[in-house]
């Protein structure tokens, strides 16, 4: 059997007398679309905060590629491989949109104590920087200001930021919060192309993107997993369909 | 695409500023009027230490209170080895930028683990720690300061001795700093520096540990603030505590914001407005009125709630709009 890429174990965290994650164990398999689905308030962005190192677990372990991650800072998690991409979109505005995807390179392409060469005509940076973007469908839009987006876009070079670390385990919040019909078939394209580049935690509440993209379902009800299994399998689970499905699916 | 870049037109007028400011002993001595000089000494001086203020205020987001700290630091480095008769500039240079820099490693280390109001709060503890070690140190005067008799020397290199040739010294540190600034800004360093002002969080997922590049920022610019320090103890002959004191840190931060903050010439314009209208303020109001002359701080706080209130970006936000305006009106 192969080994999971990021193991999950007895993960607790609350906040006063709140309890958000209640010993969750959870193994993402390399190489597939893991979705987490749940409904709202059960935990999932606090999950992938804690994945992420943005909050730290009161209980629990993160194991990432064999390696414990559990107290190891953002920053650190990144350089691992480790990419995140935001629940609200936190592309930088004032920036283009090329500029945003170098950074992005510039975070995981070693130390960035170089005081002197412009960085926005460092020419491996730009390709790379440009090549995500034509990934992403924006190399087109590349100078114009991250401001001047549409939310769709924004959410797209969200992505291809966390596309461009390079990352062995992309944890996307929500790609498609706030997307009109059309947008979210395009970032479900979108994503459905990165299966080969990486492995995918997905948070989503777009129930036709989930049964689209991932291979793998946990659900996650008030802070605990209740169930993980093949989207299929899932979809016949009765539990399932009563703590989540049957609310929407009725 | 970089809005902090002066565009071409307002980029030809500072360019412009720089010339003349390049001429200005020849043009003053051909006036006769060598007080002006003095005064713009004094202006670039303070532009240097702004200038050093808006590396981390204006581009990094780390508003800091006590950054006239390194102002008194590199004064007295050259004050208290003249104290001792000894004048040698190297050593000054090389004294200034020690004890600021490892300053500035300290009191970051401390102040960049918090954020906002904390870190205005803890800039300012360590920079008044600093005045009042200063104020208590009675064998280099205490609160009476010192008299430094002699300039520094820098043998078979350039004189600081004369007004001009002081004049000179200040101009090239300014243009240095500016050029410095400049790159630092765009290079890859600077990348971070900007994005962390803006989205710290997602600068952190990125890969990126933001709080050392922000301390190595803090130093750099603690650095510049000190080299300003060390040229007015040179220029005044006189140094005292009272340099160091926050109220000179808050006027730091009003003339990077008076000018523009974030962007590269802000605070030489700010500076130069300060010091200005500090000169000729009180003068204006005698002339209105004898008696007025005390109440001059009045219409200058006015005037500095107003440009902050109305003038978005400052003098350089006001310039870059006019110059927009007129380029849309022309042909």
């Amino acid at each position: 059997m192969t080994r999971p890429l990021l193991r999950i174990h007895g993960l607790c965290k609350s906040f006063g007398g709140i309890v958000a994650t209640d010993h969750v164990d959870l193994d993402i398999l390399p190489g597939i679309i893991h979705a987490v689905i749940g409904p709202n308030g059960a935990g999932k962005t606090t999950l992938i905060a804690q994945i992420s190192g943005a909050l730290k677990p009161d209980a629990g372990q993160i194991e990432f590629n064999g390696r414990d991650i559990t107290s190891l800072s953002t920053p650190r998690r990144a350089q691992l491989g480790l990419a995140r991409s935001f629940q609200v979109t936190s592309v930088f505005l004032p920036m283009t949109i090329l500029e945003n995807v170098m950074l992005a390179v510039q975070g995981t392409a070693g130390h960035s104590y170089r005081f002197w060469r412009p960085a926005h005509k460092d020419p491996e940076m730009l390709d790379e920087g440009m090549a995500y973007l034509q990934q992403a469908g924006l190399a087109d839009r590349a100078r114009h200001l991250a401001a001047e987006m549409s939310h769709g876009e924004q959410r797209q070079l969200e992505v291809a930021m966390a596309l461009a670390m390079k990352p062995r385990l992309l944890l996307l919040d929500e790609p498609m919060a706030g997307m009109g019909l059309e947008e979210s078939a395009r970032m479900i394209r979108f994503l459905a192309r990165l299966r080969e580049q990486t492995t995918i935690l997905l948070i989503e509440h777009d129930m036709d993107a989930v049964f689209t993209l991932a291979d793998t379902l946990s659900v996650l009800v008030h802070g605990s997993v209740i169930a993980t299994d093949t989207v299929q399998n899932i979809r016949a689970n009765r539990e399932v369909q009563h703590a989540y499905l049957g609310e929407e699916h009725a | 695409m970089m809005a902090w870049l002066p565009s071409s037109n307002s980029g030809r007028c500072y360019c412009l500023l720089l010339v003349l400011l390049a001429v200005a002993p020849w043009i003053f001595q051909w006036a006769d009027q060598p007080f002006l000089l003095d005064l713009l000494s004094r202006g670039l001086i303070l532009a240097i230490a702004a200038t050093s203020l808006n590396l981390i205020m204006g581009f990094g987001g780390m508003v800091s209170l006590g950054h006239a700290a390194f102002i008194g630091i590199g004064a007295y480095c050259v004050g208290i080895p003249a104290y001792y008769d000894f004048y040698n500039g190297w050593f000054h240079l090389g004294l200034t930028i020690v004890v600021s820099a490892s300053f500035a490693l300290l009191a970051g280390a401390v102040s960049l683990r918090t954020k906002g109001v904390y870190f205005i709060m803890i800039t300012l503890a360590f920079s008044q720690m600093i005045y009042f070690t200063f104020v208590s140190l009675e064998e280099y005067g205490g609160d009476d300061g010192l008299v430094i008799y002699l300039r520094s020397e820098f043998p078979d290199f350039l004189t600081m001795q004369g007004p001009v040739a002081l004049y000179y010294w200040i101009f090239a540190t300014l243009l240095l700093t500016l050029f410095l600034v400049h790159r630092l800004i765009h290079a890859h360093f600077g990348r971070v520096i900007v994005g962390a002002k803006h989205n710290e969080q997602r600068l952190q997922s990125l890969g990126f540990d933001t709080y050392r590049y922000r301390l190595v920022c803090y130093v750099i610019s603690g650095v510049i603030c000190g080299l300003a320090g060390m040229l007015l103890g040179n220029f005044t002959g006189f140094i005292s505590p009272e340099m160091m004191s926050w109220i000179r840190s808050g006027e730091l931060i009003f003339m990077v914001v008076m000018g523009g903050s974030g962007f590269l010439f802000g605070p030489l314009l700010g500076t130069g407005a300060f010091v200005f209208l500090e000169q000729y303020l009180p003068e204006f109001m005698k002339f209105l009125n004898p008696s007025w002359l005390e109440y001059w701080h009045l219409p200058f706080g006015l005037l500095l709630v107003l440009l902050v209130l109305f003038g978005k970006g400052g003098i350089h936000g006001m310039l870059s709009k006019l110059d927009s305006r007129t380029r849309q009106s022309g042909p």
